[in-house]
């Protein structure tokens, strides 16, 4: 992803053999540069950036950074301590295992584009630039004085292929471009990662539990963002931000010590998550937050039938809305056919179990395909479910589901005399609604995440993954490709299913329109595999991840209003052109995708 | 290369010497108009190496696929243990029958010891709700698959590799990988389908020692091969298969004596096929030609 920055390119002059920078200062004044400038920087934001409140955020105070200033200020500080780190201050060399130029680049780069945005921003909301005031001009040029000292730090360039003189002049372009590319990419390369020092255990959980905490405080400083411009600079500098740590090997690093210890990451992953409602004040958040869970949690079951067993299934939802209906029918709403009221865990149970007999019934016939038709196959069926909901209204059909009305006052869950409804004060911590659903939707994440780990490293889930990497030579090893294969698609519909059932609850009706195979808003069955894709398939991690940036994209950037599904779709063929495996690539789809790449000769435990 | 790896008794491996294992009777595949495979009949015997040669094209991967029930033959039935073969090949490797394959088919982004569990399959018994509750049977399976799966590693000697992907392996190792998976599903007949294709010298010395190994262990073995010296070195019987119909079968030296074997590897006289009178003839003109083409040395050359 980082490729696709545009840096600002010099006419390049190779040297071969002598490190230089992008930009011709010396290296020791860059440095120097990049440093100060990212002191300079933090300093800046202390300052008042406009003078009217009028911009959101406030940016007029002195003395205290609010909004996007508090963004910039961590891209300033990065900047800083990765430049102090490169000179080898004592205390801050751990922070780059992996050496700190290419993350001082990127995180000048964070601060710098964060920056440069609230600057225009500003300027074209309020209408021109006079509206800055001088803490503005400061950060502006503390920011591009970063960035310039940055670039010009030494890396090695690679070598240019020679032109052939015969190309035409479109040719040799793109030979140039080529190698500009790899230039950009040789600037922004990882070094070679030193040896990790040895660590005691409670350390690295420690280690494990100061990650989770960060991770938790971005995710809910993004999902609080409270206006279009906070959101969009927190995307850019939680991407640049990101990737620069992770050119320090930080990152690396991390995702070593929490393949080492699983369950304690497991268990501190969902107590992060746990702990999110009671950083929010109001329910507004935990609304986002609920919604995320359920898409990411049918994510997560799309991905066992996708990423594991490689069935491209285009219908999904369809199996989300079996159980969300199930699940309404038996609540006791007025407008369901049947007057029963059955407990949670029944209803719970009864949705899993229809969306699994829905999963049987659908696969049995069409999992005798393969590719292409059984995608096709699917995503008929996915619409056979909406228009047959549609039609069961008493005048089409038969009255079961109340037709385009849908299920409506599906009233709250109550579990064991805890109302979901109602706001529940605990320690001192007020629960709203969307909280208590969060909460329990947060246990139904943590079964299919389980029921994904387990299944994934047995018997079956070798089974299924032989199934997907050559299904003749699986079927000759013994493996009953369709059993399998029907085993994968009903379990997947089971999970999604019990997903269903808490959805039900949460939006009180459920109504056919919601279960579609493409729609603006998620969970469709287009986005759930735009979600897997994105985030990567075949990790437990990915679907999550990549469910949560299609939520909140959208959600949060209401400025793109008609365009919001061409800017995801163009979303998705970039990333499909520049990272086909997905933010969170599995090792073996890695491979897969990057034939040519170096492959590791010994491959960890699959599937973080 | 360990050949101390013992055959469990109840395996499917062990048969009475001298029983016949495989039993092809009248195998008649046609794909549409083409009869790609013609009337064969053919038997395996326990603790023997068979060997099934013919030129390109001559229907052996056809035959061997109507063997492991890819291709359900059009007439005629192949009796595994005097059981006819199920017509899936799922089943027919839970029967006792597996294969590698003439382009190597292995898992290329599993590891080689993951590769191996996969061949275990048909020999465990654990479903998705073993995987799920993780009782004690489970990890008892696992722990005896994995075990199983390093011996047939060691025992084709990839043991040191387990963790590696199949896909870095050299090509070699990867026909190894591809036998051990074979062997995984503890056949009683093993189809090796040109298993020295690209190999030097040394490795096809090497497969040569494997194979005899795994026919210590009790298992029969039927091979497809080009490489003549591979496989009257190996096989107690060769099996000879011209244009889907079987020429001729008996022991290394019946077959390599046999005319009709040399003369479907380098070309048989057609029909009308000059006699002698007229071969003489034209080595006499030859010869005339001969002497008056000298001024124009090279010109044979061109042809």
């Amino acid at each position: 992803m980082t490729t696709q920055t545009s840096a600002p390119q010099t006419p390049s002059t190779p040297s071969a053999g002598t490190p230089t920078g992008l930009i011709g200062i010396p290296p020791r004044i860059g440095r120097a540069l990049a440093t100060g400038g990212g002191i300079l920087t933090v300093i800046s934001t202390f300052l008042a950036w406009t003078w009217t409140a009028a911009f959101p955020g406030d940016l007029t105070v002195y003395g205290y950074p609010g909004g996007l200033q508090v963004l910039v200020l961590i891209g300033g500080a990065l900047t800083t301590l990765f430049g102090l780190a490169s000179y080898g201050v004592k205390g801050l060399r751990w922070l780059v295992p992996a050496g700190a130029d290419s993350a001082i680049k990127l995180a000048a780069l964070a601060a710098f584009a964060t920056a440069w945005y609230t600057i225009i921003a500003i300027s074209t909301k309020l209408g021109g630039v006079v509206n800055l005031e001088p803490g503005g001009w400061i950060v502006a040029i503390a920011t591009l004085a970063t960035l310039l000292g940055a670039l010009s730090l030494p890396f090695n360039r690679p070598e240019p292929d020679p032109i052939d003189p015969e190309d035409t002049g479109w040719e040799q372009f793109r030979h140039n471009a080529r190698h500009t590319v790899s230039v950009v990419k040789a600037a922004l390369a990882t070094g070679t990662t030193t040896p990790a020092r040895k660590l005691p255990a409670y350390a690295e959980i420690l280690i494990i539990v100061a990650a989770l905490a960060i991770g938790l405080t971005v995710f809910t400083y993004g999902i609080g963002t409270e206006y279009d411009e906070l959101f969009v600079g927190f995307l850019i500098t939680a991407g640049f931000g990101f990737a620069a740590i992770a050119k320090t090997g930080l990152v690396g690093r991390i995702s070593a010590i929490t393949a080492k210890h699983r369950n304690v990451t497991m268990i501190g992953a969902f107590v992060a998550a746990a702990a999110f409602p009671f950083t929010q004040s109001d329910d507004r958040y935990a609304t986002i937050g609920v919604y995320i869970l359920i898409f990411a949690t049918v994510a997560l079951g799309l991905n066992i039938v996708v990423g594991l067993a490689g069935l491209l299934d285009l219908g999904y939802v369809a199996f989300l809305g079996v159980g969300a209906y199930t699940a309404a029918m038996v609540s006791g709403s007025p407008s369901s056919p049947f007057d029963i009221q059955l407990p949670f865990w029944a209803s719970a149970l009864l949705g899993g179990a229809v969306a699994m007999v829905f999963g049987v019934i659908i696969g049995a016939p069409t999992l005798r395909l393969r590719g292409d038709y059984l995608a096709i196959v699917t995503l008929g069926f996915g619409e056979i479910f909406r228009i047959a909901v549609l039609n069961l209204d008493g005048t089409s059909g038969p009255d079961i589901t109340n037709g385009s009305n849908g299920i409506s006052s599906i009233p709250n869950l109550n579990i064991l005399g805890f109302d979901f409804g109602q706001e529940h004060s605990i320690a001192g911590f007020t629960i709203a609604r969307f909280a208590n659903y969060f909460l329990l939707m947060l246990v139904i994440t943590l079964v299919v995440v389980v029921v994904f780990r387990r299944s994934s490293d047995s018997r079956i889930g070798r089974a299924w993954i032989a199934i997907r990497e050559d299904e003749t030579a699986a079927l000759a090893m013994g493996i009953n490709g369709f059993r399998v294969k029907l085993i994968a698609f009903a379990l997947g519909a089971t999970l999604a299913g019990l997903a269903g059932t808490v959805q039900a609850h949460v939006t009180y009706t459920v109504t056919p329109e919601q279960y579609q195979f493409a729609h603006v808003v998620p969970p469709n069955s287009a986005f759930l595999l735009a979600a897997v894709v994105l985030g990567g398939m075949g990790t437990i991690s990915g679907p999550l991840v990549g469910a949560a940036l299609l939520y909140l994209i959208p959600a949060k950037l209401q400025f793109l209003g008609n365009y919001q599904l061409f800017a995801f779709g163009l979303a998705l063929v970039l990333l499909m052109r520049f990272r086909p495996e997905g933010l969170i690539p599995n090792r073996r789809r890695q491979l897969e995708f990057h034939e040519d790449a170096e492959a590791p000769t010994v491959l960890s435990k699959a599937g973080v | 290369m360990t050949t101390d790896t013992t055959i469990k008794d109840d395996a499917p491996g062990s048969a009475a010497p001298g029983e016949t294992v495989l039993d092809a009777r009248g195998v008649t595949m046609r794909f549409g108009g083409l009869t790609a495979v013609r009337n064969v009949n053919l038997t395996v015997n326990s603790g023997e190496i068979v060997g099934l040669i013919g030129p390109n094209g001559a229907g052996k991967t056809t035959f061997f696929n109507c063997l492991t029930g890819l291709y359900i033959p059009t007439e005629g039935e192949v009796r595994y243990k005097g059981n006819v073969l199920p017509p899936k090949s799922f089943k027919v490797t839970a029967a006792g029958i597996a294969r590698t394959f003439q382009n190597i088919r292995l898992f290329a982004n599993m590891t080689v010891l993951e590769n191996v569990l996969v061949g275990r399959h048909t020999r465990t018994k654990e479903g998705l709700w073993s995987a799920l509750l993780r009782g004690p049977g489970f990890h008892k399976a696992e722990a005896a698959s994995r075990e199983r799966a390093m011996e047939l590693l060691e025992f084709v000697g990839l043991a040191s590799k387990a963790e590696h992907l199949a896909r870095n392996l050299p090509y070699g190792e990867q026909r190894k990988l591809e036998i051990a998976r074979a062997l995984a599903s503890e056949p009683g007949l093993l189809l090796l389908d040109e298993p020295t294709a690209g190999m030097n010298p040394q490795e096809t010395r090497a497969t040569e020692e494997l194979v005899f190994a795994i026919r210590d262990k009790g298992i029969a073995v039927l091979v497809i091969e080009h490489d003549m010296r591979f496989i009257f070195n190996l096989c107690d019987r060769v099996a000879v298969l011209v244009q889907g119909e079987k020429l001729v079968e008996g022991d290394s030296a019946t077959v390599q004596g046999d005319e009709r074997v040399i003369a479907a590897y380098l070309g048989e006289p057609f029909e009308d096929s000059p006699g002698d009178e007229e071969i003489a003839e034209v080595e006499a003109a030859e010869a005339k030609a001969d002497t008056t083409t000298d001024a124009a040395p090279g010109k044979e050359n061109d042809r």
